[in-house]
């Protein structure tokens, strides 16, 4: 008897433990490794950095660490301007996403039961395809000879070859497109879920759809918007894959410059340090969503 | 209280709402089919089916969530066609409640004066007036989800009163409440329309709630109104055996008509040896004619003595159950032709010597002007 006890005991303690193992091996201890490195300096070693931890002298280890990574990070304004503009891109991106999703999302959720499931299957679609090699063929698409021109001088709509591959604007077209399902489908968990009779009880009550979709769907729609936003704001201001491929050397963003730090500049140090950074700028708006929704929460139990 | 009102009887009064030749199919199927109604400026109207009978199309045709197949739909005069929900003088009270969960009490009855551009104070005043209607001032601040289901309710009706509707419509305004909370709920649903003097149009599954409240009542069946009468014309001069049978309990007795002496129609059931003696003048039946005898439970005697000679409509038969409803005691009786009898006592004493027992001998008997003869 004791023994069975104990071992419930034991098992219903490690089931929530589950997550925090996960976390802890995958998240945190790579997290301190990334941060132990920025707070190194560069060598043409292997691995590229010291000091190299050793267990006999842990105080001169610890000693030779220091934020100088990161003092070069706020004197050159390349970091500064590359941060920023992410930020830029990612919530215009963001702001591209929910006008474009929204109205997909609304549409699935008020099309017939019976196709909705095939509706988010073909939403989830792309997925089956390599990110990468979608992303490759948008250069087919955007480039001056491509797809887009061809399509839209074919019906007369412009007579010069459009010029947008390596662009901001081919990112926004790269981002809003490979992260559109990111969207959509938080969306339309909570447009599923709301009751139509709202929107009647609110027309009935002298209000117009116009008005009706301000007053009743957007605000039961905040909790979709606001998983939205983050899932696809956070990503895409760390984006590499696409500012790379479809931005040319003119987009400015922070996840290529780690990238060239780590690997043309060989600086696993300040590269760490970019990373942290980015870190930071990304934890922010999930604590302030969070503290939000506490305070929501509490309000309306 | 109740002031004598009786509008539709009155050949120069002016409806309030008329459906005219109303007809709503989806896709198939008929819900309301060449329906014409009228309803008359403050009364408090019940439309009484069961589910699936289009009553609640009905109503939402009113309200102008559905547009007619077919006909006009009147409202003080003007047609409402391809008028639209909001710009409707009617509210409608949802049998969801419908209430916005992310607004609070105060927020969900100014809803509708919002939209009409009423001054801040204006609503303000007006919702209060309002919370102290339903008797929630207390409440104004808090959340839909935070209230029981009967404040629910009463803020759905201070929401739809807000606006001074000219006319409420309640889609089974009291179904998700429980049977004490119903019955008070009823009383004071009335007091407000009779208070506030407002078109109130209910739709409504349950008989007693319709009896109960309504000036009038509309049973529909099958997309169909099949009779439109006072509570008290429906419960005693049913029109048809679906009616008999949908509002309150009722006995039915196969029968023949035989013929007619002295103004009361003579029939024949194989349920008594002999013919019954109906007083239901209105009829026009003929010789031979099958028919229906309906009997409410109520008005039928039960003993266990034999009636003298001369008594007429004398039923036999023996106890099969009873049941004391404390008010009430219902006695199943099984005739000699195998159908069940249901008759009522009313437990006017506390108690009574040598009741009548189960497997007992008994007679009932009731008057002529108790049954109502139904032709199908």
């Amino acid at each position: 008897m004791i023994e069975r006890s104990l071992i419930r005991r034991l098992t219903s303690g490690l089931v929530p433990a589950v997550p925090y193992l996960w976390l802890g091996v995958l998240f945190l201890v790579p997290f301190l490794i990334v941060l132990k490195i920025s707070l190194s300096d560069p060598a043409v070693a292997q691995p590229p950095y010291k000091p190299v931890f050793e267990w006999s002298d842990i105080a001169g280890f610890l000693s030779a660490l220091d934020f100088e990574n990161f003092a070069l990070l706020t004197e050159d304004d390349l970091y500064f301007r590359a941060t920023l503009s992410s930020v830029r891109i990612a919530a215009v991106s963001t702001l591209l996403l929910l006008l474009a999703g929204f109205p997909i999302a609304y549409g699935m959720a008020r099309a017939p039961e019976r196709y909705r499931s095939l509706l988010v299957a073909l939403v989830i679609l792309p997925f089956w395809t390599s990110f990468l090699i979608r992303i490759y063929a948008w250069i087919a698409i955007l480039k001056p000879e491509g797809l887009l021109t061809q399509a839209l001088m074919g019906i007369g709509l412009i007579s010069e070859p459009l010029d947008i591959l390596n662009t901001e604007i081919a990112v926004y077209i790269g981002i809003v497109y490979a992260y559109l399902p990111f969207m959509v489908l938080p969306l339309y968990a909570t447009l599923e879920k709301m009751d139509d009779t709202l929107l009647e009880a609110a027309l009935d009550l002298g209000s117009t759809p116009w008005r009706s979709f301000w007053t009743i769907t957007v605000p039961l729609a905040m909790p979709g918007i606001v998983a939205g936003s983050l899932l696809c704001f956070i990503p895409a201001v760390g984006e590499f894959v696409i500012p790379d491929l479809l931005g040319g050397s003119e987009t400015l963003m922070i996840g290529r410059q780690l990238w060239s730090e780590f690997f043309s500049n060989r600086d696993w140090p300040l590269a760490s340090a970019v990373a942290i950074l980015l870190l930071i700028i990304l934890v922010m708006p999930i604590v302030i969503y969070r503290d939000v929704e506490a305070r929501r929460v509490e309000a309306r139990p | 209280m109740r002031r004598s009102f009786a509008p539709w009887a009155s050949p120069d009064a002016k409806p309030l709402i008329r459906f005219e030749n109303v007809t709503k199919r989806f896709g198939e199927s008929v819900a309301v089919d060449h329906l014409s109604l009228n309803i008359f400026e403050g009364e408090f109207f019940c439309l009484l089916g069961p589910s699936g009978c289009g009553k609640t199309t009905l109503m939402r045709m009113l309200a102008g969530f559905e547009t007619p197949t077919g006909g006009t739909i009147t409202l003080a005069g003007q047609d409402l066609a391809g008028v639209p929900p909001y710009r409707r003088p009617v509210n409608m009270m949802f049998q969801s409640y419908a209430l916005f969960p992310h607004m609070s009490v105060e927020k969900n009855i100014a809803f509708g004066l919002k939209q009409d551009g009423m001054p801040k104070g204006q609503i303000a005043d007006r919702v209060g007036e309002m919370l102290r209607l339903v008797q929630l001032e207390k409440l104004a601040r808090r959340y839909p989800s935070q209230l029981s289901g009967g404040q629910r309710q009463r803020v759905a009706l201070a929401r739809a009163l807000a606006r001074k509707p000219k006319v409420l419509l309640l889609d089974e305004p009291l179904g998700a409440l429980d049977k004490k909370l119903r019955e008070e709920t009823q009383f004071e649903l009335m007091d407000i329309q009779h208070d506030l003097n407002m078109t109130f149009v209910v739709v409504t599954h349950d008989q007693e709630e319709a009896m109960t409240m309504a000036d009038r009542i509309a049973v529909m069946d099958n997309g169909r109104i099949v009779q439109v009468a006072t509570p008290g014309e429906i419960y005693e001069q049913p029109k048809t055996r679906f009616i008999a049978e949908f509002v309150g309990d009722v006995n039915i007795l196969e029968s023949h008509v035989q013929g007619q002496e002295n103004g009361l129609w003579r029939v024949k059931t194989p349920s008594a040896q002999a013919p019954l003696t109906i007083d239901d003048p209105d009829e026009v039946l003929h010789s031979g004619q099958p028919v229906a005898i309906a009997i409410r439970p109520e008005k039928m005697v039960i003993q266990r003595d034999p009636p003298g000679p001369g008594a007429i409509n004398v039923l036999t038969g023996e106890v099969w159950d009873i049941g004391y409803l404390g008010d009430w005691t219902v006695y199943r009786v099984k005739l000699v032709t195998g159908e069940i009898l249901r008759v009522t006592r009313a437990n006017a004493s506390r108690f009574v010597d040598n009741p009548i027992d189960w497997d007992e001998q008994v007679y009932v008997t009731f008057a002529p002007d108790a049954a109502v003869i139904l032709a199908e």
